[in-house]
């Protein structure tokens, strides 16, 4: 068999690719194998050997800047070492990572272990986030016994992760949340007579 | 506490006893943190690691179940100490190549062990004899905890741990198993069975995990994914599928006996004929005729006291393990080799002779555990 470039010498080196989910191959002499890179170890990169062809593809898709902006690592030492730099690297390449993540786990949310540390806030936080939504229902039914009671709660749990944790949260999104409700037609008296908070800053 | 303590005695996960431990050797939890807004070690520069090793450090020498241990800078240990912690599965082999800014510490039973500033700052695993995940992680979780007291990790809210390699994000935990196969091996099922494994996300390896060889049938299974499962549904996995490649291991040892009883005694006898007179056996061959013996003792064709004598034969006739009481100076390749056979001998004529020849009817191959809390027993 030739080469498929020089078409004059026998071909020793077989590619087989997948190009859009069709099979290419190809088929090379020494000497045009070396000449297209396909010898060049620098050319694979160590991020497929570790995490899976493609891994260093993925990364490349990701616009933001060739660097993480807190240590500085950029996609090519990633491609080189298959490590990050740092935690925030998480966040600078996340859209690339994802879906290697995807690939190569079983899902792609943490469900397991917290810090204690966090666990207080985190079920705070989830709690508030199915508190707003029952308030939501209730003010939009009318339920105003209900709403009221719920709307307590809130503030309670407010509270207490103002005291708690907070210097880095942000202004309360549910109060947010429910201010806009405040505004939107119809439901800006209820939410008045309910005397729901305003936004307020952190203390 | 000085290393030579820890040297000198083999360690609960070797000399202990646990459930399934004729064929399940060891089971090992590790959990991988490292510290909120510093750079990974890898990326990181020596006074950034060394501040980093301070603060872990100080943090784990305080822990109440450290309060009997050894700590121990990596540029203060010899090539040979570090190897011989390799050897024991105390250090990685990358952990073994670090060394300003690195450490490790451990407590004397050998069960918990933390290595500072290997890939993460902070990688401390727990290690016990037969199949026992969920206790050894219930340990090491148990040290996770009383650490967050102290240390603050790197944790996302959705991704979990932070991790400096992405296949570690999440839970950060690796648990793993040492099973020891030769039923499976000598019946040609192994690859099967390992490919089978792969196929669900857990990983098989050999004896030192990634990239290394399959030595006296001793394999790793371990979970390969670590985000989007809580800690106790990657254990129950990994738990599911040892049990029944034990189930297997166990069916492949009767078959064996049924069907090729010949075959099977020749290689036992074989291997102890070698093992009993070689002047000179390299470690691989030593590790997989050593195999075999310990297959012949889980028969009954050896006095089950004998059990712990070949167990830590495994680990004794390790490069490092032979040398670590020579302070003199490196041993060639050929010095080793005929020191391994002098301790091997020297160790198999302590033993009874086996009665080889007689095909055990009732081999002690059952699921049971009945025998071997006396066999494991401190000698």
């Amino acid at each position: 068999m030739f080469c498929d470039v020089c078409k004059s010498k026998e071909a020793t080196v077989f590619l087989t690719q997948i190009v859009e989910g069709k099979m290419q191959k190809v088929n090379l002499c020494e000497g045009c194998s070396k000449e297209k890179g396909v010898n060049d170890p620098t050319g694979f990169a160590l991020a497929d050997l570790l995490l899976g062809l493609g891994a260093a593809q993925e990364i490349d898709k990701n616009p933001a800047g060739n660097r993480c902006p807190v240590c500085g690592f950029s996609q090519a030492d990633f491609k080189k070492t298959g490590r990050l730099g740092c935690s925030a690297c998480y966040d600078a390449f996340a859209e690339g990572l994802s879906g290697m993540l995807k690939n190569m786990h079983r899902g792609s949310v943490h469900t397991g272990k917290v810090p204690a540390k966090l666990r207080v806030g985190r079920l705070r936080n989830k709690e508030l986030t199915e508190l707003q939504a029952s308030l939501q229902k209730a003010v939009q039914e009318e339920q105003f016994e209900e709403a009221a009671t719920l709307r307590d709660r809130i503030r309670k749990l407010e509270e207490e992760s103002h005291a708690e944790t907070a210097p880095e949260q942000e202004p309360s999104a549910e109060v947010n949340r429910i201010a806009s409700l405040a505004q939107s037609p119809g439901t800006a008296e209820t939410a008045q007579t309910l005397g729901v908070p305003k936004p307020r800053k952190n203390s | 506490m000085k290393l030579s303590r820890i040297i000198a005695n083999t360690g609960e996960w070797l000399s202990g006893a646990g459930p399934h431990d004729q064929i399940v050797v060891s089971s090992r939890v590790r959990l991988a943190r490292n510290l909120k807004g510093k750079p990974f070690p890898g990326w990181s520069k020596k006074a950034e690691r060394v501040a980093v090793l301070e603060e872990v450090r100080t943090a784990v020498e305080q822990l109440p179940e450290m309060e009997e241990s050894f700590s121990e800078k990596l540029d203060d240990l010899s090539a040979l100490e570090k190897q011989v912690l390799v050897e024991r599965h105390l250090i990685s082999r990358e952990h073994a190549a670090k060394g300003a800014g690195s450490a490790v510490v451990m407590n004397t039973s050998q069960t918990l062990s933390f290595m500072i500033n290997e890939e993460d700052h902070l990688r401390m695993q727990a290690i016990r004899a037969g199949l026992q995940l969920d206790q050894v992680f219930a340990m090491i979780n148990q040290a996770d905890s009383e650490l967050e007291d102290t240390l603050d990790f790197a944790f996302h809210n959705d991704l979990g741990y932070l991790t400096a390699c992405p296949t570690n994000v999440g839970t950060g935990m690796r648990a793993s198993a040492m099973i020891h196969l030769p039923g499976l091996v000598m019946s040609e099922q192994v690859n099967k069975i390992i490919n089978s494994v792969n196929k669900i996300g857990l990983a098989v390896r050999g004896l030192h995990g990634e990239g290394t060889e399959a030595m006296g049938n001793l394999f790793q299974v371990s979970n390969q994914t670590t985000l989007g499962e809580t800690e106790e549904e990657i254990i129950g996995r990994l738990n599911k599928v040892i049990f029944q490649i034990l189930e297997h291991e166990q069916n492949a040892r009767q078959i064996l006996l049924q069907q090729r009883a010949e075959t099977l005694l020749d290689q036992i006898g074989r291997a102890y004929g070698i093992l009993c007179h070689a002047h000179s056996i390299t470690s691989k061959e030593a590790l997989n005729l050593l195999s075999f013996i310990k297959m012949g003792v889980d028969l009954g064709l050896f006095p089950s006291n004998n059990r712990l004598h070949v167990d830590e034969l495994f680990i004794e006739t390790q490069p490092a393990h032979l040398q670590k009481g020579l302070q003199v100076r490196k041993l060639g390749a050929e010095e080793r080799d005929s020191l391994r056979a002098a301790l091997i001998r020297a160790k198999l004529n302590q033993m009874a002779e086996p009665e080889i020849g007689k095909i055990p009817t009732n081999g002690s191959s059952t699921p049971s555990t009945s025998n071997t809390s006396e066999t494991s027993e401190e000698s």
